[in-house]
């Protein structure tokens, strides 16, 4: 199968490692994979700020850039959810309204496409450690994927997965919201953290870049016993010295 | 300590007010966990729990595509009945409209079981300004009302108070001795309202619904104060806003267990009190007159637009602002209007204009918690992003400089040769800058937060290679 790899700007520019595993993964899952050197981001920190107009002009861009794409796959819900959710609402009766219809249906969040597409859930994966996983707000919500990160950790040889209180409870990101309420943005943080330490987890796993960034910029700063990490760091031990 | 001040304008600021009082996140905390836990256990329960949020979804979506058509059979049914109904344009109407009620009758104590409309249009402020005395009778709105604050929730008035915050109220504002243990101070309340329940002259309700045909008006409640409001005194008034018909009986079953499920997560509720008409010939009790007055106040604006139509759907549960994880840590006041939580930073701009709730729909992190468990499937975190866009595009209200920033950013993101020499140069700054500290700074980011440092090179720059080793 042919597969075109989103990797969105946070990981190109913070976490290309996680952008390199999930290529990784899908060749030796027997993925052909495709990489459009042009594309840039999908266009939600405009949308969501409801600045739709500018939105318009880079997701019209990404339009473009996958048109032509069999499959598109990325490693974040929330740049899938954009694609395939919010850019419904943003294309409604514009021009783009049919291309945007016609690539939501062919774009997929990359646990998802293992799982359900490719029928995988053993990747082969070896991790020591204790790990609370943490359920993506736009994975779980605009996506409906909830099982299948888990299903996918659960096979991971040496890891032992702890059930953290609230699981499900935003970690406090939520794009500009986390600059126009930074204090908020953090108590969110700082609850998700404390329910995984009170876990005893010792890493939080999670499927979106965006909440890493969150997460781990709080553990840092407050010098937290913790690491959070994205699903594909912990599949496929890249980027963990 | 520092209090918020009751006004959306101030949002922003009453955020951190309300962050720095523990206490009150404390209580909070325990609250929201303690129905949401409750309410969990019984949706788990619940046999086909999504049809029936489908089907409440849609029940909705038909009543307000023919609203005037069930309007005018809700009147109709109902006069029949012997009750009057009203109509009023705008908060003004509804206040002065239940005025002339009282007056004609020589109303000096309305009592008042729990509502929001109410609320909504100051009718307490309004009849305390001409000499009439509106007693809430609920047991949460009544320690509210004495205290002199607004509810602080939809559903449980006085959620953030603890037993001996209560306990202090009563002390001081009824003269009696101080106690905490919450069955004395039932009773202690009970005591007092009997009085009221008693010497009133008008009692005042909402409506939860308001059924078509044939036509009544339904009140849920858990204390037994609406039946009193609705029976005791001689007349009984309902103000309810125009969304609340719904057609039939059968959706009335549905929309019950939704209902008391996601608000105080009970099957049902103690109490479900229909009214159809004023005391008939051979009635033990009931009021000799009963009115009904329909509001607007913008509902029928918000009706003809589209996109925002499904707010109307609202049933008031509440459960959106227990499970939100901002209301979790804001509390209701700070939200500066009646409606509060995800679903109250949809209504309040809508209902208010954006002018007046323009912080609101950026309070949020878009999680959709609230969307996820509203029984009736709105979907608030969308309505809250489309204000969102309203809100940039009609107003000034967040600067140039972000303006010009999202500007910008989507000039170079739409440009690949740009955004790449864009990258390169931030590589470079940061190259620059590191050796003297570890961590990017961002505004405001960092004052809470490290942010993270840019890779060496982006996947963009470390595909070749990968290709290579990909390919077979
Ligand atoms: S929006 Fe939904 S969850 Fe929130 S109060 Fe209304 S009915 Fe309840």
């Amino acid at each position: 199968m042919e597969v075109w790899l989103f990797v969105p700007c946070l990981v190109d520019q913070f976490y290309p490692e996680v952008g390199e595993g999930m290529a990784r993964i899908l060749a030796r899952l027997g993925c052909r994979v495709h990489y459009p050197p042009a594309q840039t981001c999908c266009g939600q920190p405009a949308f969501n700020t409801g600045y739709w107009e500018d939105a318009r002009r880079v997701a019209r861009h990404f339009l473009r850039v996958f048109a032509d794409a069999p499959v598109v796959v990325a490693p974040s819900g929330s740049c899938v959810a954009m694609a395939r959710v919010f850019s419904q609402r943003l294309f409604h009766g514009q021009p783009e309204q049919e291309a945007a219809t016609a690539l939501a249906q062919r774009v997929f969040e990359f646990s998802e496409f293992v799982v359900k597409r490719l029928g995988q859930d053993d990747l082969g994966a070896r991790f020591e450690g204790k790990v609370a996983y943490h359920a993506s707000c736009h994975l779980l919500r605009e996506l409906g994927v909830s099982e299948e990160p888990l299903r996918l950790l659960r096979k991971v040889r040496g890891l032992e997965l702890v059930e953290m209180n609230d699981a499900q409870a935003c970690c406090g990101f939520g794009g500009t919201f986390a600059v126009k309420f930074p204090e908020l943005s953090t108590a969110m943080a700082l609850y998700k953290l404390e329910q995984a330490q009170k876990a005893g987890a010792e890493y939080v796993v999670m499927n979106d870049i965006s909440c890493v960034l969150q997460l781990q910029g709080v553990i840092e700063r407050r010098g937290l016993p913790l690491r959070a990490l994205h699903l594909v760091h912990v599949l496929s031990g890249e980027g963990l010295a | 300590m520092s209090r918020v001040i009751l006004d959306s304008r101030y949002f922003y600021q009453n955020v951190r007010v309300s962050l720095d009082d523990s206490a009150l996140q404390n209580a909070l905390r325990k609250a929201c966990d303690e129905v949401l836990g409750k309410r969990a256990a019984l949706v788990a329960s619940t046999p086909h729990w999504e049809e029936l949020r489908r089907a409440a979804h849609r029940i909705k979506e038909h009543t307000l595509a023919r609203l005037d058509y069930y309007l005018l059979q809700l009147e109709k049914n109902l006069e029949a009945q012997g009750v009057r109904v009203h109509w009023a344009e705008n908060a003004e109407e509804a206040c002065t409209e239940i005025l002339t009620i009282a007056r004609k009758h020589n109303v000096w104590t309305a009592v008042k079981s729990k509502s929001m409309t109410s609320e909504e249009v100051g009718l307490n402020a309004f009849l305390e300004g001409r000499k009439i005395r509106p007693v809430e009778t609920d047991l949460g709105e009544y320690i509210q009302q004495l205290s002199g604050e607004p509810p602080f929730h939809i559903v449980t008035p006085a959620m953030h108070r603890t037993r001996q915050d209560v306990g202090r109220i009563f002390a001081e504002k009824l003269g009696v001795d101080y106690t905490e243990d919450p069955e004395a101070l039932t009773q202690i309340a009970r005591r007092t309202l009997r009085r009221d329940f008693l010497s009133a002259e008008m009692g005042i309700t909402g409506a939860n619904f308001a059924v078509a045909d044939p036509g009544l008006i339904g009140v849920v409640e858990n204390e037994g104060n609406a039946r009193l409001s609705t029976t005791a005194p001689r007349v009984h008034v309902v103000l309810m806003g125009i969304e609340k018909v719904i057609p039939t009986l059968e959706d009335l079953r549905v929309f019950l267990n939704l209902l008391s499920i996601s608000s105080t997560a009970q099957r049902l509720p103690c109490y479900v009190n229909l009214i159809r008409s004023p005391r008939q010939e051979g009635d033990r009790d009931g009021p000799e007159e009963v009115h009904v007055v329909l509001l607007d106040n913008g509902r029928s604006r918000i009706l003809a637009d589209p996109a925002m139509r499904s707010s109307l759907y609202c049933i008031r549960c509440g459960a959106c602002l227990n499970v939100c994880p901002v209301f979790q840590r804001v509390g209701g006041h700070a939200y500066g209007w009646v409606y509060q939580g995800p679903i109250g930073s949809v209504l309040t701009p809508l209902y208010r204009g954006l002018e007046y709730g323009y912080q609101l729909p950026f309070g949020s992190s878009l999680c959709g918690a609230c969307a996820e468990i509203c029984p009736v499937a709105i979907d608030v975190n969308h309505l809250l992003v489309e204000l969102r866009a309203r809100i940039q595009s009609g107003l000034n209200t967040s600067g140039l400089l972000e303006r010009l920033a999202f500007r910008v950013w989507s000039f170079v993101a739409s440009r690949p040769r740009l955004y790449r020499a864009g990258a390169l140069l931030v590589r470079v700054a940061q190259s620059l800058a590191l050796p003297r500290r570890r961590h990017l700074r961002l505004p405001v980011w960092s004052r809470t937060r490290t942010f993270p440092k840019l890779a060496r090179r982006s996947f963009y720059r470390r595909w070749r290679q990968l290709a290579d080793q990909l390919s077979p």
